[in-house]
């Protein structure tokens, strides 16, 4: 050190860092790396912007002149002339009509509606009793809500006319929650187990005690089953679940000419009725419409197909050829045919293959049918985790002595559904998007209702407002359970990266 | 699972039946095999109840009377007074039709979609996946009424083509895009015709057994052939030279405007190509994803070790890269097929006569047969679907990595 310290030429101090040049640092650098860094990789840039240009200076001008306030498409073509633009969305269909797009023709709570926004009116025409209390004949009472509805604003009647599928929605999320982010409190699937219920009273309405007395039930028949067990083995508690079952539920004595006895839910219904009686206007699913219809029939699929596809997903991996060959063939047969076949069948078949005389409600038919077809496609989805578990998993849990279902429930199971996150929520994507078919048996689904919108002399030409609001809604929904699978993955994920 | 042979054996108990597990499954087999037989019984007896109380019977004889009904696109002829069955042919052609031709297309543009997604460009990989993103999350349904909206409200009335009119045709004046449909020439097949098919039928027989012989040279003496440009000469040459030596016999018909609509040329209707682009842009989406994920899986070592060879990039890319990824990529890509064909059902939305359309529509209400009308349409799709995946299980045992 001393050494060259003397030397005239050695610098002895540090000169200060300097920047680097502008082409290796910085967003120059990111630009070059990125976007050009070659001949070929410049002209795709090039072409790109070209490309991204073209489409949103045709689109965003259309989309940000857009007018929102017009009672027609002639009033909305006659402002777009006004103001001189050569083109311009018609959002106002979307604003006039976006509660129809999202409930149908799901009646709106009109007796709440009153009471908040309309009091006066209300007061004036005798109080609520009179209006919705039989005072009024379906014309008057036609009249003064559509002259309420003509007062009050679309945001409050979405918020207090609709809370009943309002509250559902809201409820989901809750019942939801825990199943899909497990740092949340266990007790909360409690909630969970009770929310169809829940949802089915909120929705369709009628008397209370039917959803209460069905949970009552069916809680009834497990914990008979359970208790039962502890005494009887394993077979004897199935065959006193069965039992409580068809007690509670079934005529069990109605082959040997025994009637009026069982099934005990009408009578304990009747009875609540009587004594206290509790319910909410009732709502036959004909008037479901709109998105709420897709939500119903994709979460109800989405909920029920998934432990029908794992089952039918290990009964075509069983030994025994029997139960195989039966899993095979419903599969194979669901996946051949299109929704569209089966959608047809379940509205105009079924009823050939029922009963004589047994008639039940189309959306349920459509929601058994929706989930028998996603059921198929999980099963292969499932098949194929199943089938990517190393064979010493099943042999490691056999010889820990578990018996088939243990093994299944502890080993197997677990790793095999981790491995097909992607697919099952592929599959429920792809659920939610075909019950936009129900279109074509009849059902007011979104789609529907863009046709019936159109129908009207108003709106008479509207294309793509309606479609791009459908689409936007679809989007929205399908495009978080994409991103929630990925989050799923990646926390699940246990090797080390 | 639990044997042991060497235990001495027990005579045969009722319990067993429940508690051994040699017989256990015997038991639930029986019990299994039961239900179901006393459900089908079930589903079969209601099914004659039901159709008796209407009076009906199952019989397929009304695919033999008359249809009665016009179909708007005919691969094979077909009249009004054609029958039923006649009728459900030309619907499964037609699905047949949109369904290659969209298996095409829809290929075409996920591998390019798929590969640009990969691509080290920011910019065009941001495209690519905002596309992609908008095409899988959105029903197909709604890019079908999108595209037929596009055909029909946003293309110009054939009116528009007269002089002086706002539209004009494209490609030199042979395509029309219209809102009654498009216009493309039609060729018209002369006499010799034929003789100019047996040649390109021939030219491409030659072209296997070139490849063939190449890929034998190549094994045996190491020396390659330059295959690509004699099978490039083999497929131009002799056809072009036969064309002319017969004296041009296949010859074009432009669509012309007369009076209110376009003649001559064939229509291509707009419920097609509403049906086929739909079709084609979502599955894309989706093929685009399958093609990403096959060479993702492609490990970064096997591009590293032909790289450490010496091999050239785009020898990489066809002889080390493409064989993995494929194994990867095509059964989905055939169950995308799948699927497009099962999808094509959704003609109905735009009223292309497909199978559905036909056998599952016009003539179900015509005859009131829907049992035995939407029986056959199942059969129809399963059957499709039951050779496509026995097509990709053939290839699947072929390239199946061979392990212990």
């Amino acid at each position: 050190m001393t050494s060259t310290s003397k030397v005239a030429y050695v610098r002895t101090d540090m000169l200060p860092e300097q920047a680097p040049p502008p082409g290796v640092a910085g967003p120059v650098k990111w630009l070059r790396e990125n976007l050009f860094s070659g001949w070929f990789n410049s002209l795709m840039t090039i072409l790109a912007i070209y490309v991204v240009w073209s489409v949103l200076s045709g689109t965003l001008p259309w989309v940000f002149n857009g007018i929102w306030d017009a009672g027609s498409l002639n009033e909305c073509r006659e402002i777009r002339d006004a103001r001189g633009l050569e083109s311009a969305a018609c959002w106002a269909v979307i604003n006039e009509r976006w509660l129809q797009m999202l409930f149908g023709f799901y009646p709106t709570d009109n007796p709440v509606l009153a009471r908040l926004f309309y009091a006066e009116e209300l007061a004036a025409a005798g109080g609520a009793e009179v209006v919705f209390g039989g005072g009024f004949n379906a014309t008057q009472q036609v009249e003064f809500i559509s002259a309420m509805k003509d007062d009050v604003s679309n945001a409050a009647i979405f918020f207090f006319g609709y809370w009943r599928p309002l509250a559902a929605l809201g409820l989901l999320v809750v019942a939801v929650a825990p199943v899909l982010y497990s740092n949340l409190p266990r007790s909360l699937l409690i909630f969970s187990l009770a929310y169809p219920f829940i949802a089915f009273f909120l929705l369709w309405g009628g008397s209370v005690w039917l959803p209460v007395l069905v949970a009552l039930g069916l809680l009834a028949t497990v914990m008979a089953g359970r208790y039962a067990s502890a005494f009887v083995g394993s077979l004897g508690g199935l065959i006193v679940s069965l039992v409580v079952f068809a007690i509670i539920f079934m005529n069990p004595l109605g082959a040997i000419g025994v009637d009026g006895l069982f099934p005990l839910l009408p009578q304990l219904r009747g009875a609540l009725d009587g004594v206290m009686p509790w319910g909410l206007p009732y709502t036959a699913s004909e008037n479901f419409g709109g998105f709420m219809l897709a939500i119903i029939i994709g979460t109800s699929g989405i909920v029920l197909s998934l432990p029908l596809g794992i089952a039918l997903a290990l009964g075509r991996q069983s030994s025994m050829p029997l139960i195989k060959w039966v899993c095979v063939s419903f599969i194979e047969v669901i996946r051949g045919v299109p929704l569209i076949v089966w959608l047809f069948t379940a509205s105009t078949l079924l009823n050939y293959f029922l009963p004589p005389g047994t008639t039940f409600d189309l959306l349920l038919r459509v929601i058994i049918m929706v989930t028998l077809f996603a059921s198929a496609y999980l099963a292969e989805v499932v098949r194929g985790g199943l089938a990517a578990l190393p064979k010493g998993q099943y042999e490691a849990a056999d010889s820990l002595g578990l018996d088939y279902w243990k093994s299944m429930r502890l080993i197997i199971l677990p790793q095999a559904l981790k491995i097909s996150i992607p697919g099952i929520v592929n599959t429920f994507i792809g659920l939610f998007k075909d019950t936009t078919l129900v279109v074509f048996i009849g059902l007011r689904d979104p789609l529907g209702l863009t046709n019936a919108i159109r129908a009207t002399s108003e709106w008479n030409g509207i294309y793509w407002e309606l479609y791009i609001f459908v689409g936007g809604l679809f989007f929205m929904f399908c495009f978080f359970m994409s991103r929630y699978s990925m989050y799923l993955e990646r926390r699940l994920r246990t090797d080390h990266r | 699972m639990a044997d042991i042979s060497d235990h001495p054996r027990e005579t045969f108990r009722i319990s067993m039946l429940l508690y051994d597990a040699r017989y256990r499954s015997l038991t639930i087999q029986v019990v299994a095999a039961m239900l179901i037989m006393l459900f089908l019984a079930q589903l079969v007896d209601n099914t004659v109840t039901n159709l008796a109380v209407l009076g009906k019977d199952i019989s397929f004889s009304f695919l033999w009377s008359t249809a009665g009904y016009d179909i708007n696109q005919q691969i094979i002829p077909f009249t009004s007074q054609d029958t039923h069955a006649r009728a459900a042919l030309v619907g499964i052609l037609n699905t047949l039709l949109v369904a290659v031709l969209g298996c095409i297309l829809a290929t075409v543009i996920g591998v390019f979609a798929g590969v640009l997604r990969l691509s080290k460009n920011w910019l065009v990989a941001r495209v690519m996946t905002f596309y992609v993103e908008c095409m899988r999350n959105t029903p197909l349904l709604i890019w079908i009424l999108i595209v037929f909206a596009v055909m029909t409200e946003a293309t110009p009335q054939p009116r528009d083509f007269r002089e002086g009119g706002t539209a004009a045709m494209v490609f030199a004046d042979s395509v029309a895009v219209t809102n009654r449909g498009v216009f493309i020439p039609r060729p018209i097949w002369a006499d010799g015709s034929g003789i100019v098919v047996a040649f390109l039928i021939l030219s491409i027989i030659g072209i296997f057994v070139l490849r063939y012989v190449a890929r034998k040279r190549q094994e045996d003496t190491g020396q390659q052939l330059p295959v690509l440009r004699l099978s490039l000469a083999m497929l131009i040459v002799p056809v072009t030279l036969a064309f002319f030596a017969v004296g041009r016999p296949i010859t074009l018909e432009y669509p012309e405007l007369g009076g209110f609509n376009f003649e001559g040329g064939l229509q291509v209707r707009n419920s097609f190509i509403a049906l086929w682009l739909a079709l084609s842009l979502y599955t894309s989406a989706f093929i685009a994803e399958i093609v990403r994920s096959g060479i993702l899986a492609v490990s970064k070592g096997q591009t590293e070790a032909a790289f450490a060879l010496g091999m050239q990039p785009n020898r990489t890319m066809q002889l080390i890269i493409l064989p993995q990824a494929l194994r990867v990529i095509i059964p989905p890509l055939i169950s995308q097929f799948l699927n497009l064909t099962k999808n094509s059902s959704l003609a109905l939305a735009v009223g292309y006569m497909d199978a559905r359309s036909t056998l599952g529509g016009i003539t179900v209400n015509q005859t009131g047969r829907e049992l035995e009308g939407i029986l056959l349409l199942g059969i129809f799709y399963l059957i499709t679907s039951l050779i496509i995946s026995s097509a990709m299980n053939f290839y699947n045992s072929g390239v199946k990595l061979k392990e212990r």
